[in-house]
């Protein structure tokens, strides 16, 4: 889909390569060599370098900072522009130096094209390897390899294409190939914009030809639907009663009459309205756009979910992943350490499980006995995650199979998921999703119901040792939220047990998980009718919550230990080590259900 | 998608990133182009809405017509405005059009230190009453932990080395050779107490594109950037006495986008008529490093 308007064949550039192989010099001399500087910008640094007795280089252009001339290295990924007859470039001058792998990262990950840049006097370095290495996982495709500084080795051939040999024997081990390989001297301009005079034995394109030749990177306009949900909007201000939910489409396209299917609940509906401001009424939105559509059944879904169409395949949902990860944090990756994941908009908590093998990315050696991944490593990775999320699988779509682990509020590392693995909620979770799937809506919404009844559905679970007052307890806040006038229920386990839970047979494999899916479906039906549920249980533990969690919204439960030993790994959100009374104790508990806002303080 | 439509999208997906991770936010708008442009994308992203309080850092010596313009839309847009200022050193007088300070230190005191205290509440803030159709001082003096800024990389050496999510420390201070990774759309919206991140949706977007943008959209523009009959007009916009005017008779955004592409300044730095990027080798690095915008 050519045009000649400028602007659309735009390509977004990134230079890497070893510390010193003249990468900025590079781009200075594409800049000087296209007319891109602005006027006064090379006589501004010009004039920089006379008060500095400096000569003048054309690196120093891009080194517009103090401190940066001052190190001699470039430290970030400048944005960098320039033209050609043919496009526009913007250079993500990716540096060299390895204290500097994340910016070169941030610069690669946004580039369609990629020019690596070898020393032809040094020669394939690590980083050479090593950002060779990155391009390949942040998914860079087209890759030309500059041999730069010719001019040092006489402009040898023998020299170049020993450098061609061994770089793309490394290639070939990443499963890539490179467009080309091209002999410059960047200092001097050789086969930069011009063909050089000094070496009449290489015919191939200039750095400039080249560029114009890399192919700008199709969006992923024929895969399934994808669209992370950033939000769902309602502003009422002036009357708007839209609620809209927002993204911006990762894969695919959608239309208005297409049936979404939200992931990892499982939710359905269809989409009846595709919205904009200012803009014509839109009937279909495609893979890139910013956008957001309203539906026609108020379900509740919430920022981290990921939006697909009925009709096509389906994302994975998993809370186990397969995956291959670089990482850049000075800190260590551990295992008993908490992270948190992003995929998309979703943020879920995770910890390290295994290290299947860590590679050296800067000559490929495989090592599968470290236990801790260090800085610049790249690994083969499992992460258990505290719920599960929606992803794809790198390969299919790459959009949504990528990830970041944050550290300590730093982004540490990125990956690409390659396998969703069993995990222990799996079998609630298919569950879940097939209940949520064809869900009956009613017209009553979530919002309509806690507006009438003064309080936010809640399961209020009340867990300790046995014989601590857990039941005295709930009946007695039961009864006290009651007189309050709120529509709360009281639910005894007993009362399962023999009725809805009647087939379930004590020693049948995984019979306490049936019935904590049961109780937690029966919570999750009350729930929706409104109530605030209390709930009583032995000793519940993390992964008893977790199912539960699995099957009713993680947002509308608050547990509650009661008595001073704590004796499973639970985490509750209220502690009352001593049982007064039960008066006193629900008091208590009502003053959570006030912080929370569950249900309303007067002041 | 063409090539204004991307960058369209890119900034709005990351408009709702920030509105979405940041409890505390608020946007800069200078009445200037690009925070105008910005200010647009915003009701784009939220449908029509600004669900964002908007702050203007006025240094008192702004052109009138950008304060008259700043309340005109305020009004019609139904923005949650809100401006802040250096009340002490405007009451002493220390500034650079009264010959008390250098370029550089009054910015420092009007622009970078009102910005910083009335960001951090420390300073008053005043907000627009539409009720009473006037500005109120604000109760609200809560720290701002995200703030938008509609920098972009082309303008100036230092602005290319930004990220989309660029964090400040404690004392405003912008580490440059220690920035987080950014890849993915996947940006910094963890931080750490006392910290704030400074978001900015234009990075990618240069002058013409801005222009080019104000002209397919229709986005209203303040008087000043176009020639009233004098064959004068201003390419950026500052305070009154430190910003001087381009010769230039383009009247209409058409005509300035054409003269961006083809006339004498499609390749003169935009901020050349800016007094402060002159006075000392690395100014507005300085600056920005101060928390300048």
């Amino acid at each position: 889909m050519m045009n000649n308007k400028k602007g659309d064949k735009d390509l977004n550039l990134v230079i890497a390569g070893h510390v010193d192989h003249g990468k900025s010099t590079i781009i200075g001399r594409m800049l000087a060599d296209t007319d891109s500087l602005p006027e006064g910008k090379l006589e501004q640094v010009k004039e920089t370098c006379r008060k500095n007795s400096k000569p003048f280089e054309y690196a120093f252009l891009l080194d517009a900072l103090k401190d940066e001339q001052a190190q001699g290295i470039t430290i970030d990924s400048a944005r960098v522009f320039f033209q050609t007859d043919y496009r526009q470039y913007i250079i993500l001058d990716a540096p060299g130096h390895i204290e500097f792998l994340k910016n070169m990262v941030t610069g690669a990950a946004r580039a369609e094209a990629a020019l690596l840049v070898i020393d032809a006097s040094e020669g394939v370095k690590e980083n050479s390897r090593r950002h060779g290495y990155m391009l390949s996982m942040l998914g860079i495709k087209q890759i030309a390899v500059v041999v730069n500084k010719m001019d040092l080795v006489d402009y040898d051939e023998d020299t170049y294409n020993e450098i061609v040999a061994e770089y793309t024997d490394f290639l070939a081990e990443l499963g890539m190939e490179a467009e080309t390989f091209i002999p410059v001297s960047g200092m001097l301009g050789d086969n930069v914009a011009d063909q050089s005079e000094n070496m009449d034995w290489y015919h191939g394109k200039t750095v400039l030809e080249q560029l114009d030749s890399f192919e700008n990177e199709d969006l992923p306009h024929n895969k399934p639907f994808r669209m992370p949900v950033q939000d769902v909007y309602k502003f009422t201000k002036g009357g708007d009663d839209r609620r809209i939910v927002a993204g911006t489409v990762g894969a695919g396209e959608l239309n208005i009459g297409d049936e979404v299917v939200f992931y990892p609940s499982g939710k359905k509906s269809t989409v009846k309205t595709i919205e904009g401001f200012e803009e014509d009424k839109q009937h279909k939105v495609k893979v890139g756009k910013a956008t957001g559509f309203t539906l026609d059944e108020q379900i509740y879904i919430t920022r981290g979910e990921l939006a697909s169409r009925a009709d096509e395949a389906e994302p994975m949902v998993s809370a186990r992943i397969k995956a291959n990860l670089f990482w850049l944090a000075r800190q260590d990756l551990v295992k008993d350490k908490v992270y948190y994941l992003k995929v998309g908009t979703a943020k879920v908590k995770a910890r390290l499980e295994k290290i299947n093998r860590v590679i050296d990315a800067s000559n490929l050696d495989q090592d599968e006995s470290k236990e801790k991944i260090e800085r610049h490593d790249v690994a083969e990775v499992v992460f258990k995650l505290d719920k599960a999320m929606a992803f794809d699988l790198a390969g299919e779509i790459e959009e949504t199979s990528r990830f970041v682990v944050v550290d300590d509020f730093e982004i540490a590392g990125g990956g690409i998921i390659s396998e969703a693995m069993e995990d222990e909620q799996s079998w609630v979770r298919e569950k879940v999703m097939r209940r949520n799937y064809n869900w009956e809506q009613s017209l009553i919404s979530r919002e309509d119901r806690a507006e009438k009844y003064n309080q936010k559905s809640t399961l209020i679970l009340i867990t300790g040792e046995e014989d601590v007052g857990k039941k005295p307890t709930a009946k007695a806040l039961e009864k006290r939220l009651f007189n309050d006038g709120k529509v709360v229920y009281f639910l005894g386990i007993g009362n399962l047990l023999y009725g809805v839970d009647a087939d379930i047979k004590n020693g049948d494999n995984g019979h306490k998980e049936e019935h904590l899916r049961r109780l937690a479906e029966v919570s999750h039906l009350m729930l929706d009718a409104g109530a605030i549920l209390v709930v009583t249980a032995v000793e519940l533990s993390q992964s008893d919550l977790e199912l539960i969690k699995t099957t009713v919204n993680p947002q509308q439960i608050e547990t509650v230990w009661l008595g001073d030993k704590v004796t499973t790994d639970l985490e509750f959100d209220l502690h009352i080590p001593e049982f007064t009374s039960e008066d006193q104790v629900s008091s208590q508990i009502k003053g959570l259900l006030q912080d929370r806002g569950i249900i309303f303080r007067p002041w | 998608m063409d090539h204004l439509d991307k960058l369209e999208s890119r900034s709005i997906h990351i408009l709702r990133e920030a509105y979405s991770e940041f409890n505390n936010i608020c946007m800069l708008w200078s009445v200037g182009k690009d925070s105008t442009v910005m200010l647009w994308l915003a009701r784009k992203a939220f449908f029509g809405h600004v669900p964002i309080p908007l702050v203007h850092i006025d240094t008192s010596y702004m052109i009138p017509e950008m304060i008259e313009h700043r309340d005109k839309l305020a009004k019609k847009w139904n923005l949650d405005m809100i401006y802040g200022q250096d009340e002490e050193t405007l009451k002493a007088g220390n500034t650079f059009p009264n010959g008390q300070a250098t370029h550089l230190e009054c910015c420092g005191r009007l622009k970078t230190d009102a910005l910083k205290n009335t960001l951090n509440g420390n300073w008053r803030r005043y907000r627009y009453n539409h009720n009473k159709d006037k500005y109120e001082v604000d109760d609200n003096r809560e720290p701002y932990t995200g703030v938008i800024v509609g920098a972009r990389a082309d303008e100036e050496g230092s602005r290319s080395k930004e990220r989309y999510f660029s964090p400040r420390d404690r004392n405003n201070d912008w580490d440059i050779g220690d920035q987080p990774p950014e890849f993915w759309d996947q940006y910094k919206t963890d931080f750490a107490p006392g910290t704030h991140v400074r978001i900015h949706p234009l990075l990618d977007w240069t002058e013409l594109d801005v222009w080019e943008y104000i002209q397919r959209e229709k986005i209203p523009m303040v008087s000043l950037y176009f020639d009233q009959g004098e064959g004068k007009r201003y390419r950026s916009l500052g305070c009154g006495p430190c910003t001087e005017t381009i010769d230039s008779t383009a009247s209409t955004v058409d005509e300035v986008v054409e003269e961006l592409k083809t006339g004498k300044f499609s390749n003169i730095a935009e901020r050349d008529g800016r007094a402060q990027d002159k006075e000392d080798g690395g100014g507005l690095e300085e600056l920005r490093k101060d928390g300048y915008m």
